[in-house]
């Protein structure tokens, strides 16, 4: 469903991306690790189009939506602003954010709060609802567990897990924290310096020096 | 006492149009993130196009509306020219906000010349007690309520309001979602060039107009606007009415020669009041 070939992106003359390539099935949940500043999230970006590649194709079957690194609410908008204007480009009838409630129960009494006003945990189901409101085939998540507690992202990857397993949701877990990824996804791809320096299942790269590698940023031995 | 009265009375009219112009910079402001100095041009475009109407004997109302449909159609040009290139950073946009203010002088010059225009507005005057309230204010105070209660509206109620909202909320964010950020700018640009036509062809009447005047009508309406940090509509309109009851008080009992001045000083006022309270709020 998702087909990245020979993937450059440059900013000026630095090269953020180098001959990437990438796949996802439908219905996958794949893994995206790799350290800070790897090209992770210059990917997604352009998979989402914010960035345009200098050269390389990037195929999508289906709608693709984001959940960026951060969660980039709309702070100033309440919970469920945020959650409508998610389906921005649905039909009008699909901006009803009630499939979003019973997903997350919790968000219901918070509907009315002002987005800004959440705990990291809330804020990061509102983006993942946010994202949903598009009624995607694959959901690309940026950093699901960043400045979380341990057990909310529990939580969140319990009900990504769920997403996929009930209704075929393709899934772009984009993670620093390696064991979380690979516990998720069954399959997996390192990203260093804009290249990707391994790739395959979960449980090979777990083992793999090259990931070790990367994240002690390429270091000789 | 019916002289303060009547003082009050003037001065929520003339604050009604410091609130409509800075309810343009609020809009531009909120969606966009750009402080458009242009913004005084449009009340100068809409005044002038309406006087011109009229002398072309359309008849009231309709001239009106033409004036502020042109400017809306002259804040759309600005905002082609100052967002319309993806990625202009807002400090450079408002930079180019100004330099089309100063080219919209030679337009209007050369289209209706340099001296100061007027026409006529409802005549007829109403007496309160003491107070003698010309029709004109009313009609300026209705206008203005109903074109805020329109706005607050469109911003609080509606999606494609809150959609703009987003635009300056988190303009990444509303890109991933898949709203056009540079579309929802233009619209708020044009949004604006109407409610400052409005104010024009409202405040035109009341003191005649010229092309020169777009700077004072720009620190009014950036005064009133800086009261809610540029972002909340609401506040602009208490800021209005404030500075217009402000201003015509200074007048009445001190000097009607510093406007402007009172103007500045109140904005200034605001913003040390603002920096000492938040300091985050300084860099507007």
């Amino acid at each position: 469903m998702l087909e990245v070939r020979e993937l450059v992106v440059r900013y000026g003359t630095a090269t953020a991306l180098d001959d990437v390539e990438l796949d996802v099935a439908p219905g996958e949940m794949v893994a995206l690790v790799g350290a800070n500043g790897a090209g992770k999230s210059t990917l997604v970006n352009t998979l989402s189009g914010i960035v345009r590649p200098a050269s390389g194709t990037v195929r999508l079957d289906g709608r693709m939506a984001q959940v960026p690194e951060g969660r980039q609410l709309f702070a100033t908008l309440s919970v469920e602003d945020n959650l409508r204007l998610g389906a921005w480009r649905n039909q009008r009838s699909r901006r009803d954010p009630a499939r979003i409630y019973d997903l997350f129960p919790d968000l219901v009494r918070l509907r009315q709060q002002l987005a800004g006003s959440l705990s990291g945990g809330q804020q990061q189901m509102v983006a993942v609802g946010r994202a949903l409101m598009a009624d995607p085939d694959l959901l690309a998540v940026d950093e699901l567990s960043l400045g979380l507690a341990p057990l909310v992202v529990r939580d969140l990857a319990a009900h990504l897990a769920e997403l996929n397993r009930d209704r075929g949701l393709a899934v772009l877990l984009i993670e620093q924290e390696t064991t979380l990824a690979f516990e998720l996804c069954r399959r997996g791809y390192v990203l260093e310096a804009g290249r990707v320096v391994a790739s395959g299942p979960s449980a090979e790269l777990r083992a793999s020096p090259a990931v070790a590698a990367a994240y002690l940023g390429g270091l000789p031995g | 006492m019916s002289e303060l009265l009547g003082y009050l009375v003037a001065g929520a009219a003339l604050g009604c149009t410091i609130a409509l112009l800075a309810s343009g910079f609020v809009v531009v402001h909120r969606v966009t993130g750009v402080v458009n100095f242009a913004q005084g041009m449009f009340p100068v475009v809409a005044g002038l196009a309406a006087g011109s109407l009229l002398s072309a004997h359309w008849p009231h109302g309709i001239a009106e509306l033409g004036g502020i449909a042109l400017a809306g159609a002259v804040g759309l040009v600005v905002g082609v020219v100052a967002i319309g290139k993806p990625g202009t950073p807002p400090l450079a946009s408002l930079v180019i906000t100004f330099g089309l203010g100063f080219l919209g002088y030679a337009i209007e010059i050369i289209v209706w010349g340099d001296q100061p225009r007027g026409f006529d507005g409802l005549s007829g005057v109403v007496t309160l007690g003491d107070v003698r309230i010309q029709h004109q204010w009313l009609l300026v105070m209705v206008v203005t309520a109903g074109t805020f209660a329109a706005l607050g509206a469109f911003f609080g109620r509606t999606y494609l309001g809150k959609g703009l909202t987003a635009c300056a909320a988190n303009p990444y964010a509303a890109r991933l979602a898949g709203i056009d950020v540079r579309r929802m700018g233009l619209y708020a640009f044009a949004l604006a060039g109407v409610l400052g036509g409005i104010a024009g062809v409202l405040l035109t009447p009341l003191q005649s107009i010229a092309f020169d005047r777009d700077v004072a009508l720009a620190v009014n309406g950036f005064a009133a606007a800086v009261l809610g940090g540029l972002d909340r509509p609401g506040t602009a309109l208490a800021g209005g009415l404030l500075l217009g009851i402000g201003q015509t008080l200074f007048a009445g009992y001190v000097d009607g020669s510093f406007q402007t001045e009172v103007a500045l000083g109140f904005m200034v006022l605001v913003m040390v009041v603002r920096a000492v309270r938040q300091p985050q709020a300084v860099a507007v």
